[in-house]
C-alpha cells in the first residue's frame, strides 16, 4: 500500500516490519480521515507520545554516547556502537492504525512537535481517541486542539507537570523554602 | 503514485451489521453521556457517585451517574485511582528487569502482558526463540486466558446475585494457579517468560497435572452452563442489556471478546498469528447481539477453545523433552549456573548481564497480542542502550471502559452493574 496520497505526507519508512509515515502535525486530522475513509483503516488502536529530550545525551537512561562524540573513559561506553539518530523535534506523537481485513494492515502515523505546539484532535474521526488524547495530554503535555474535553485523565485535576516527560523528577516532594530564604 | 480507493473491500469481518440504527456514541464527548435538556431542570434527577470503592466496580472505577428514578440518564467515568506510573518506572530499569512490570499492569491476565513485552523486546533484538519455549508460552497464555475469564465469570455473576457461581469459578481458578506455581514457583506474577525463551525448564510433573486439568475443565464448563444458562434470572438480567453495535464497537476501538460479541469476527491469534497459533486448530466464537449475554457467551466459548489449545500444546510439549527452552545467546541470556564455576567467559557474561544488562538495538516497535481482554499492545522505543527509552502499553481495559457511556443507553441503574462487569475491565490495566 502506498501512503503518499495522505494529506500532509512527509516521509515513509519501514523498520522491523512496521511502516511509519511521517505527517505534518497541522494536517493529522485530514490524514486520519483519509486513512479511515479511503485506505480502509477502520480502527485507531493507540495514540502514544514520546519525549526525546536529551536523546543520545549523557547520563540519561541508555546512555552510550553523546551527540558530540563518545567518551571511552565513561563506564560502559565501548566506543564502538553507532550514535543514536537525531530527532527533528522534542516530541513525537504516534497514531497506530489498524485495517480489519485479512491479512491485517497496520500503519503508524507520526508527527513531530516542539514543546507547547498544538496538534489537531482526531476525536471527530475516531471517538476512541477521546481518552487516548486526554492521557497523552495529562502525562506528556501534548495539546490537542479541538478536543471537546481536554482535561487530566490519570492524574488529579490540580496536578502540576506532566510525569512522563524526561525532565520530570522521579521522586521527591516540592518544598516551600530554599537556601535563599 | 495514486492509491486505488479501497472502499469496495467487502464488509468482512463483520458477520451481521448494526444491531441498532445509527450510532449511540454520545456527542460531543464520546465517553460522557450528558442528560437530556428536558431533564436538566428536573428536581427528581439525582447525581450519584458510584465508586471508586465499590465492590462491583472491579477495583477503583468511579462513575458519576445521573439518575432519573431508576433510569441512568447521564454518565461520566473517572479513572486514574490505580495509577502507579509503570511506564515511567520501566524507563529507569534495565530491559531484563522490566519484565516483572507488565504482569502487574493487568494483574488478572498477567502471562499475556508479560508475553507482549517480551515479544516486543525480541522483535527489536531479532531473536528467534526455541520451539519448546514457543509452545510453552502458548500453553501458559491460554491457561492465563481461562484464569482471567473465570474471574470475569465468577465476579460478574456474583454481582448479579448468582453467588454460587463465584465459588465454582474460583475452584477451577485455584487449579490453574496451582499449575502456575508448579512451573514457576509463583501463583501470580510468575515472571516465567524471559527474552529469548523461558526462565527455567518445565518441571517433570507438570504434564500429567496439566493433563488432569484439561480433562476436568470441559465438565466444569458444562456445570457453569447448567448453573447460568438455564437460569431465568440470569437471562433476564443479561439479554438485551448494554447493547453495542458493530460499527460503534469499531469506532470506539473495542477489541477482544467485547468486539466479537458485537458480531465482528476478529481475533489476533488467528488473523495476525504469533507464537504457535498458526499451527493450532481452534475456533473463534462470534455472537451478534452485542449485549451483556453475548459478551458472557463469547468468554464461555473461549474457555472451551482455550482448553483445546492447551491440550494441543501439551501433546507437542510431551514430545520435546530435553530440547532447549531458551536461546543460546550469551549476550542476552544468562549462562547456565554450573558453568560459572568452570568458565571465565560465562562468569564475565553473567556479570555483564546482571550489572549492566544487555543492549537492545535502536528503534521503535509496536507489538500486539490477543490478551483475554482484547488487543494488548506494547510500544517500545530503544535508544540502543541497556534501558528502554519509552514503554507504552495499549491497554484493552482502558479502551473497553470508553464504551460504558455508549452502552448505558436507556438502562436502569441495576443494569449498569451488569454492563460494567461485562466489559471486563481491570483497573490496573486501565490506569497503569
Amino acid at each position: 500500500m502506498s501512503y503518499e496520497a495522505l494529506p500532509g505526507f512527509a516521509e515513509e519508512k519501514d523498520a522491523f516490519g512496521e511502516t511509519t509515515v511521517t505527517i505534518e502535525p497541522a494536517r493529522i486530522r485530514d490524514a486520519c480521515a483519509y486513512a479511515r475513509d479511503e485506505l480502509g483503516f477502520q480502527m485507531l488502536v493507540d495514540i502514544v507520545a514520546t519525549d526525546y529530550l536529551n536523546w543520545g545525551g549523557r547520563g540519561v537512561s541508555g546512555y552510550i554516547a553523546t551527540a558530540s562524540g563518545r567518551d571511552i573513559n565513561y563506564p560502559s561506553t565501548q566506543g564502538f556502537q553507532k550514535l543514536p539518530q537525531l530527532k527533528p523535534k522534542r516530541f513525537s506523537v504516534a497514531y497506530h492504525l489498524l485495517a480489519l481485513r485479512r491479512p491485517p494492515v497496520r500503519v503508524r502515523l507520526k508527527c513531530w512537535l516542539d514543546d507547547g505546539e498544538p496538534i489537531p484532535s482526531v476525536v471527530s474521526v475516531w471517538p476512541t481517541a477521546d481518552w487516548h488524547e486526554r492521557e497523552q495530554f495529562d502525562l506528556m503535555g501534548i495539546r490537542f486542539d479541538g478536543h471537546p474535553n481536554l482535561k487530566r485523565l490519570i492524574m488529579d485535576d490540580d496536578w502540576e507537570g506532566h510525569p512522563l516527560r524526561k525532565d520530570y523528577p522521579l521522586g521527591g516532594e516540592p518544598v516551600r523554602f530554599s537556601d535563599a530564604q | 503514485m495514486t492509491i486505488a480507493p479501497e472502499r469496495e473491500t467487502p464488509a468482512w469481518p463483520i458477520v451481521n451489521g448494526a444491531q441498532y440504527e445509527g450510532s449511540r456514541i454520545p456527542s460531543p464527548v464520546p465517553t460522557h453521556r450528558v442528560m437530556p435538556e428536558s431533564l436538566q431542570t428536573n428536581e427528581d434527577v439525582m447525581r450519584i457517585n458510584f465508586g471508586p470503592n465499590h465492590p462491583s466496580t472491579h477495583g477503583v472505577l468511579r462513575l458519576i451517574i445521573d439518575l432519573h428514578g431508576e433510569e441512568v440518564v447521564g454518565l461520566d467515568a473517572v479513572i486514574g485511582y490505580l495509577h502507579t506510573g509503570f511506564e515511567k518506572t520501566m524507563e529507569q530499569k534495565t530491559w531484563w528487569k522490566c519484565v516483572t512490570y507488565p504482569e502487574r499492569i493487568d494483574y488478572v491476565g498477567f502471562q499475556n502482558n508479560e508475553l507482549t513485552f517480551v515479544l516486543a523486546v525480541e522483535k527489536l533484538l531479532e531473536v528467534e526463540t526455541p520451539e519448546k519455549a514457543v509452545w510453552m508460552r502458548t500453553l501458559l497464555c491460554e491457561l492465563s486466558r481461562i484464569h482471567s475469564h473465570l474471574i470475569f465469570l465468577g465476579t460478574s455473576a456474583l454481582e448479579l446475585g448468582a453467588v454460587s457461581m463465584f465459588w465454582y469459578a474460583f475452584r477451577e481458578r485455584e487449579m490453574i494457579l496451582d499449575l502456575f506455581e508448579m512451573v514457576t514457583g509463583q501463583r501470580m506474577h510468575t515472571r516465567y517468560f524471559q527474552v529469548g525463551g523461558l526462565a527455567e525448564d518445565i518441571p517433570k510433573g507438570f504434564y500429567p497435572e496439566c493433563r488432569k486439568f484439561v480433562e476436568w475443565m470441559p465438565s466444569a464448563l458444562n456445570d457453569y452452563l447448567t448453573l447460568l444458562d438455564r437460569n431465568a434470572i440470569w437471562l433476564e438480567r443479561t439479554k438485551g442489556v448494554g447493547v453495542l453495535s458493530a460499527d460503534d464497537a469499531i469506532a470506539l476501538g473495542q477489541t477482544g471478546p467485547n468486539l466479537r460479541a458485537s458480531g465482528v469476527d476478529w481475533d489476533l491469534r488467528r488473523d495476525q498469528p504469533y507464537l504457535s497459533y498458526d499451527r493450532i486448530d481452534f475456533q473463534v466464537p462470534v455472537y451478534v447481539n452485542g449485549d451483556v449475554y453475548d459478551r458472557y457467551r463469547v468468554r464461555m466459548d473461549e474457555m472451551r477453545e482455550s482448553t483445546r489449545i492447551v491440550d494441543q500444546c501439551l501433546r507437542r510439549l510431551e514430545r520435546m523433552d530435553g530440547e532447549p527452552w531458551i536461546v543460546d545467546d550469551r549476550k542476552i541470556v544468562l549462562p547456565p549456573r554450573e558453568e560459572l564455576h568452570t568458565s571465565m567467559e560465562s562468569l564475565i557474561h553473567h556479570f555483564k548481564i546482571v550489572t549492566e544488562g544487555y543492549r537492545v538495538p535502536e528503534g521503535e516497535v509496536y507489538v500486539a497480542t490477543e490478551s483475554p481482554r482484547g488487543e494488548q499492545g506494547c510500544y517500545l522505543v530503544s535508544e540502543g542502550g541497556p534501558k528502554p527509552w519509552r514503554v507504552h502499553f495499549r491497554a484493552p481495559s482502558f479502551v473497553a471502559l470508553e464504551a460504558t457511556a455508549t452502552c448505558v443507553h436507556e438502562t436502569l441503574v441495576a443494569d449498569l452493574i451488569a454492563i460494567v462487569g461485562s466489559l471486563d475491565a481491570v483497573m490496573g490495566d486501565t490506569d497503569r
